[in-house]
């Protein structure tokens, strides 16, 4: 008789009547490839952990967001947010699509820059930016987003010492009824920082006042956020075409719709709980149309939407280390990648999935990343047919902040590989090497030797 | 170790504890070394058997199974009194 194949036995508690905690069905459903190559292949060829991104998916979340944009407003801009993930293959896909690109400190504004970014079409966020970078900025007739009274003077000097007129924004924080509210940056709309701004700006005549921007949150899960906020950044565009006869050229909304993940600590999964891009750009465009502009002033509308444009493109395959009992009883797992690599499982409960088939059998385990840490969670609960080492997994709906927040710590960072529309693998980052590590270091003559003797321990 | 006598085994992997009232599933390789437990077969027989009917090796199945026994002893599905 030819033997049956082997699974790990199993036994689990029916908890009759009490909800599963654990997550659904679809949760362990096998991936077993991704856009049509095999994941075993993809891991053979480039090692495991890896990051996978899909090319197909960057293009079709992009323009979705940009039908559901461009169907209700005649003018729109998406500026691709750097910090989201700067690799520059993934960049490079954002400005084919026409995208522009939004930066937030000198590092990205030269990536933007080499990436050929023209410098009209880098919108320069954030409140560190040096005297060099806002030379840069000014001589490329960047957009400025100015964040601090500091930054308005300061740029006010270099302008003059220049003889040159930068295109300036300005970061407005407000209170959309979404708490945390976040004032820490830019000017304040309620308690008149802004209008004292503006009125700098205006009557100081050296920097030319182009646009109004604001980012109120990320990860939001409020479409009516975003009309208050649309709303009073238009209630600034046309005071100050009433107050100085100015036309405001851009409304600028930075970014923050919610990806398809799962909030940690939320009852429902991410994906049936998430508002759609329709919705989000409906409040917007439709609190924008009842501001009142006349046709001829109606503002350019900005988005620089990061994580709703990326996170469901990417994905991590990693393998089991090993499977261990927790002295509780739970079952804990082991993976090849942790929290030094997945950074947003501080934030998220992310979907995985096994990569191979398996019986209809799950367990509820506690997944573990390989570093020497507690912190180092994956999964504090998750329900997973039964793994063995070497088996590889799926983690789904990692493409935003991963492949930027990522640490070098412990372990070196894995290879980052596109699925092309061509559907091929295309290695778009090189695995990290210790050479790659090691050469930023410098070792001082006087501790190039030590005199440790070799032998072994008696 | 042997399993409590009045636990009920169903073929469909459901499992019952009238004393406590405790219901729970086993997949079918499970099912098959709680059925050995009944018939009062000793560790080393079940293993054996397990290498003889499944596609495996004696390293993993002792790793495993020393794993599930305990599982079953945590569940209080075990005897103590023989
Ligand atoms: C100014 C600005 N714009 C855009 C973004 C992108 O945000 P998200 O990825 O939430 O869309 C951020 C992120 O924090 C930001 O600070």
């Amino acid at each position: 008789m030819k033997k049956q194949i082997y699974e790990r036995p199993l036994i689990h508690r029916i908890n009759t009547g009490m909800m599963n905690k654990f997550g659904t069905k679809t949760e362990y459903a096998p991936v077993s490839h991704i856009d049509g190559l095999a994941v075993k292949d993809l891991i053979k060829e480039y090692g495991s952990p890896l990051f996978v991104l899909s090319e197909d998916t960057i293009r079709n979340t992009y323009r979705e967001a940009v039908r559901a944009f461009k169907t209700r407003y005649p003018k729109i801009q998406f500026a691709w947010s750097y910090k989201t993930n700067y690799i520059n293959a993934v960049c490079n896909i954002f400005h084919q699509e026409g995208s522009w690109a939004e930066v937030v400190s000198g590092f990205e504004y030269q990536k933007a820059i080499n990436n050929g970014v023209p410098g009209p079409k880098i919108i320069f966020n954030g409140p560190d930016k040096s005297d060099d970078d806002l030379r840069r900025a000014i001589t490329n007739n960047s957009p400025i987003h100015i964040d601090h009274l500091d930054e308005l003077y300061r740029l006010t000097e270099l302008a003059e010492e220049m003889n040159k007129r930068p295109n300036v924004a300005i970061r407005v924080n407000m209170d959309t009824g979404i708490y945390p509210m976040w004032d820490r940056f830019g000017f304040n709309y309620e308690n008149g920082q802004a209008w004292d701004a503006i009125n700098k700006i205006i009557l100081g005549n050296r920097l030319e006042l182009i646009g109004v921007h604001c980012h109120i949150g990320t990860f939001m899960l409020s479409p009516q956020a975003y009309a208050t906020a649309a709303y009073k950044l238009s209630d600034l565009a046309l005071g100050i075409k009433k107050k100085f006869g100015k036309t405001i050229h851009y409304i600028d909304m930075g970014g923050g719709f919610a990806s398809k993940n799962t909030l940690k600590g939320s009852f429902l999964p991410g994906a049936d709980t998430t508002p759609t891009i329709d919705q989000f750009a409906e409040s917007i465009t439709t609190a924008l149309l009842n501001a009142g502009f006349t046709e001829k002033d109606l503002p350019l509308l900005v988005l620089e939407t990061g994580r709703a444009l990326i996170d469901e493109a990417g994905y991590l395959l990693g393998s089991v280390i090993a499977n261990k009992r927790l002295s509780d009883g739970r079952r804990a797992t082991i993976m090849d990648f942790g929290v030094n690599i997945l950074f947003t499982s501080f934030w998220y409960d992310h979907k995985i999935s096994p990569a191979q088939e398996f019986s209809s059998y799950t367990e509820d385990t506690v997944m573990y990343g390989p570093l020497c840490m507690n912190i180092d969670v994956v999964r504090s609960h998750i329900t997973l047919p039964p793994l063995k080492k070497e088996d590889h997994v799926v983690v789904h709906t990692v493409g935003a902040y991963n492949m930027t927040q990522w640490m070098q710590f412990i372990a070196m960072r894995p290879a980052v590989v596109l699925i092309g529309t061509d559907g091929k693998s295309h290695l778009i980052r090189n695995k990290e090497t210790i050479e790659n590590i090691e050469s930023s270091e410098v070792m001082p003559d006087f501790l190039k030797k030590h005199a440790l003797a070799s032998g072994i321990l008696k | 170790m042997k399993l409590l006598k009045n636990i009920a085994l169903s073929d469909t992997g459901f499992v019952f504890n009238p004393g406590t009232g405790d219901s729970f599933s086993v997949n079918p390789i499970g099912l098959s070394i709680l059925k050995d437990l009944q018939e009062g077969k000793s560790e080393e027989a079940i293993r054996n058997r397990v290498i003889e009917d499944y596609q495996t090796d004696k390293e993993t199945i002792e790793k495993d199974l020393y794993d599930f026994l305990k599982m079953i002893e945590q569940f209080n599905l075990t005897d103590y009194h023989e």
